[in-house]
């Protein structure tokens, strides 16, 4: 077992994230995480699926995930030539004594702060799973009181664009 | 493009031809589009609800099988109306689902079935899967509750693509009545292209009233539906140079080659190659049975030379087959000594269950047309090669361990008698069509299938009560053959209200029910791996019981002709006597023995070396090694 990024294109059509999601459950594939988000073109959606699967598995996926007739383009992004993100947004106990030290954890980790109130404090930060496991080890002591975190989302580095030809085709097509 | 539509006379105008040719690609409507022709454009009085019929005539469909209710009434108004659309209204809606199969089997064509919103359309979940796993081109049209109150859980409401979602090819939900055209247009080109399967189409009712235009052709909009049906040359050139220097060479033939119409390109490469054949369940008739090279059926109750051949083969040919577990058993010892190549035109097929050698994705046909000359390059290099050692042991397997069956010991009807007997009799033009089980098994072994789409059955699914449903499909499509459904007295049961449908249609199909009095499939597994423990397997409808039904008596309660026969010396006269009555559906009641069993056996899970030719008598292989 490996985790895989798929970063699968698809026409922005009611119902296409189940038809996805409903695939990975009825062939016994696990998401990790999942996030799903509008493109450069309208009538485009991008789905960011990262995925435990076996290297066989994972072709199987892959040719299931093509044979939906919304599915226009699936990539698989490597972590080393790819920039993979996850958003996290942690709320801290942090009162008079140890707002300091919160606060320094939160300029460690170049995170932000983005809600204040007397007891507490909301801390947004972006990164991949390892930064944002450390950032959570680094605030457990505080008192984490609560955690909502996005899936990854991932882009290739470098110039190419994996939307290009399927924006052509679906322009071709509207 | 959507702007160069053009208003064109009003469709009563205009002759109607015969069978419309039907979209067949996007480029085609692109190609008619951009010629200017064939726009039709409708205004005026056009509703949702004929702008449906009207594009079902555009598609070329001649027949529907349905049955009306409140979210689909707005439909039936315009379809009373229609001159082209016959439609047969059936007594439940599983019944329009597998006889749109059944016609869609027969005719190569796309079957059409119309249901209502919530019970209708989960009534067809079962056609549906069963369409979905042997790719049968359908489309299911749904009544759905209106708009505004999808969601609020209405009267009759289930959201039935989302309970479809698994089990069709595609679906579609429609609530503007001008996505009608485009998305019925979508609808039949994904059915019947590519990998054939099931598209479900579920209309708003309040879509159906909606005042709308109608235009044709419409622009297809699948900008992610490209299906490969031309080989990798490449590809193709290794399969070839395989072809010709194997010396155990087996051509593992499943249904894909009768879908891509590829049975006369199979002939070619069967005699080119000199290969050994073999058909599976869903591909019986793909390939002559009178072809010296066909060995028959592999799998759990295929031949012995079937399954021998896959075993020991050095090279196995998989063409539009799927590495079922019903024909490879334990996969894990699944032709073990073979170079697999495995041309399929749905690329996931490939390397799902067997890894593969040589992978080709394509349409069956183009892969045979394209594989047969360069195999012919291939052999006037190399020569043909020596077959004849391979031909000799696959030989001795047959004479050794030739199809066949026991007498019966309690003095019964043999079944596998009945069922050789109706196919010798009525020939290998007529259309045989089974339900599931002991009965399904023993059609596929003793009827000798010389044609493609001869033979019609629920492969993938295994549907009980798919045969008098799916024969009756199967007769509207082609009412100049003789159709005969072979069911058991257990499936019978499932579905028997067709009957009444084909009574007053004027479908004369013809049923022979191999009645053994029990699920006799499940009978056979508790005799052999449940100590004959029958729990509840037992059905009361054979020779000394009740005779709950009396099959004979229902037949006539549903105005067919009902017959009998539990005797050897009448077993002939009774299926020349069904053969001669041409204007009412017969139904024939033979009380078999039900103590018969499907022989030969490879037991679920063990490996194809296993198999038994009969009870505890396993042939030897090692001798020959």
């Amino acid at each position: 077992m490996s985790r895989h990024t798929l970063s699968v294109l698809v026409e922005n059509k009611p119902g296409v994230l189940t038809r996805v999601s409903g695939l990975f459950a009825r062939r016994s594939f696990n998401i990790y995480s999942l996030a799903v988000g509008p493109t450069e073109h309208p009538e485009i959606s991008r789905i960011t699926v990262v995925v435990d699967v076996a290297e066989l598995p994972l072709e199987q996926v892959t040719k299931q995930l093509n044979k939906l007739v919304h599915v226009l383009k699936i990539v698989e992004l490597e972590r080393d030539t790819s920039v993979q993100r996850e958003l996290l947004l942690v709320k801290v106990r942090a009162d008079n004594p140890n707002r300091a030290g919160v606060l320094e954890v939160v300029q460690l980790f170049r995170a932000r702060v983005v809600d204040v109130v007397p007891d507490a404090v909301t801390i947004e930060a972006t990164g991949g799973p390892d930064k944002l496991a450390a950032l959570l080890t680094a605030l457990e002591p505080f008192g984490v009181r609560e955690i909502v975190q996005s899936g990854t989302v991932a882009i290739g580095r470098g110039s190419r664009s994996i939307t290009d030809r399927s924006l052509e085709r679906v322009g071709r097509s509207a | 493009m959507v702007q160069s539509h053009r208003p064109a006379p009003p469709r009563a105008a205009a002759p109607t031809p015969g069978p419309r040719p039907v979209v067949t690609s996007v480029t085609d409507v692109e190609q008619v589009a951009a010629g200017g022709t064939g726009h039709a454009v409708f205004s005026g009085e056009m509703n949702g609800a004929k702008s449906i019929v009207r594009s079902l005539e555009e598609c070329g469909v001649e027949v529907i099988f349905g049955l009306p209710g409140g979210a689909v009434l707005p439909l039936y108004d315009p379809l009373m109306d229609s001159e082209q659309i016959r439609h047969i209204l059936v007594r439940h809606e599983q019944g329009a689902g597998h006889a749109a199969s059944g016609y869609a089997h027969a005719t190569g064509r796309v079957g059409v079935c119309v249901a209502t919103s919530g019970p209708g359309a989960t009534n067809l979940v079962t056609p549906l899967a069963d369409a979905n796993m042997d790719s049968i081109p359908i489309v299911a049209i749904t009544g759905q509750v209106g708009a505004a109150l999808i969601g609020t859980d209405a009267f009759q409401e289930a959201d039935i693509v989302g309970i479809t979602l698994p089990i069709t090819k595609h679906s579609f939900l429609v609530t503007n009545p001008d996505d009608i055209p485009r998305v019925i247009a979508e609808a039949f080109h994904i059915a019947g292209t590519g990998r054939p399967g099931p598209v479900l189409v579920d209309i708003a009712k309040s879509a159906m009233a909606a005042g709308t235009s109608f235009g044709w052709p419409p622009e297809l909009q699948l900008p992610g539906y490209h299906p490969t049906t031309k080989p990798h040359g490449k590809q193709i050139r290794e399969a070839a140079r395989l072809l010709a220097t194997a010396r155990r060479p087996v051509l593992y033939v499943g249904g894909g080659v009768i879908r891509s119409r590829a049975a006369a390109e199979l002939l070619k490469l069967a005699s080119a190659s000199g290969a050994a054949v073999v058909t599976t369940l869903m591909a019986r008739g793909a390939l002559p049975d009178s072809h010296p090279q066909n060995l028959g059926m592999p799998g759990m109750h295929g031949t012995v030379a079937a399954v021998a051949a896959l075993q020991k083969c050095d090279l196995l040919v998989a063409l539009g087959t799927r590495f079922d577990d019903r024909v490879t058993g334990k996969l894990s010892s699944f032709a073990p000594h073979a170079t697999v190549v495995h041309a399929d035109i749905d690329p996931a097929e490939i390397g799902k269950n067997r890894t593969v050698d040589v992978p080709i994705v394509g349409d069956l046909k183009e892969v045979i047309n394209d594989l047969l000359p360069e195999l012919a390059a291939e052999q006037a290099q190399h020569g043909k090669p020596d077959l004849e050692a391979w031909w000799r042991q696959i030989d001795d397997w047959r004479e050794t361990y030739p199809l066949g069956f026991e007498p019966t010991e309690d003095g019964l009807l043999a079944p596998q008698h009945v069922i050789s007997r109706i196919g010798e009799i009525s020939g290998p033009e007529s259309i045989f069509v089974a339900g599931v089980g002991q009965h399904q098994m023993w059609a596929s072994q003793f009827i000798r299938f010389e044609r493609p789409n001869s033979w019609i059955n629920s492969g993938g699914l295994g549907t009980m009560g798919y045969s008098v449903p799916a024969a009756m499909g199967a007769k509207v499509g082609a009412p100049d053959r003789t159709v005969w459904s072979i069911d058991g007295d257990g499936c019978f049961q499932m579905t028997n209200q067709e009957l009444a449908t084909c009574a007053i249609n004027e479908i004369p199909i013809k049923v022979a029910i191999i009645n053994n009095s029990s699920l006799g499939m499940v009978r056979q597994w508790q005799t052999l791996f449940y100590e004959s423990r029958y729990s509840n397997t037992d059905l009361n409808t054979g020779h000394g019981t009740v005779r709950i039904p009396d099959f004979v008596k229902l037949a006539e309660a549903y105005g067919c002709v009902g017959l009998r026969c539990g005797a050897e010396a009448d077993v002939d006269a009774t299926i020349k006597r069904a053969m001669e009555i041409d204007d009412q559906p017969v139904v024939v009641d033979f009380t078999v023995s039900r103590n018969a069993m499907v022989w030969p056996m490879v037991a679920a899970g063990v490996s194809n070396d296993e198999i038994q030719y009969a009870r505890g008598i396993s042939p030897a292989w090692d001798r020959e090694d």
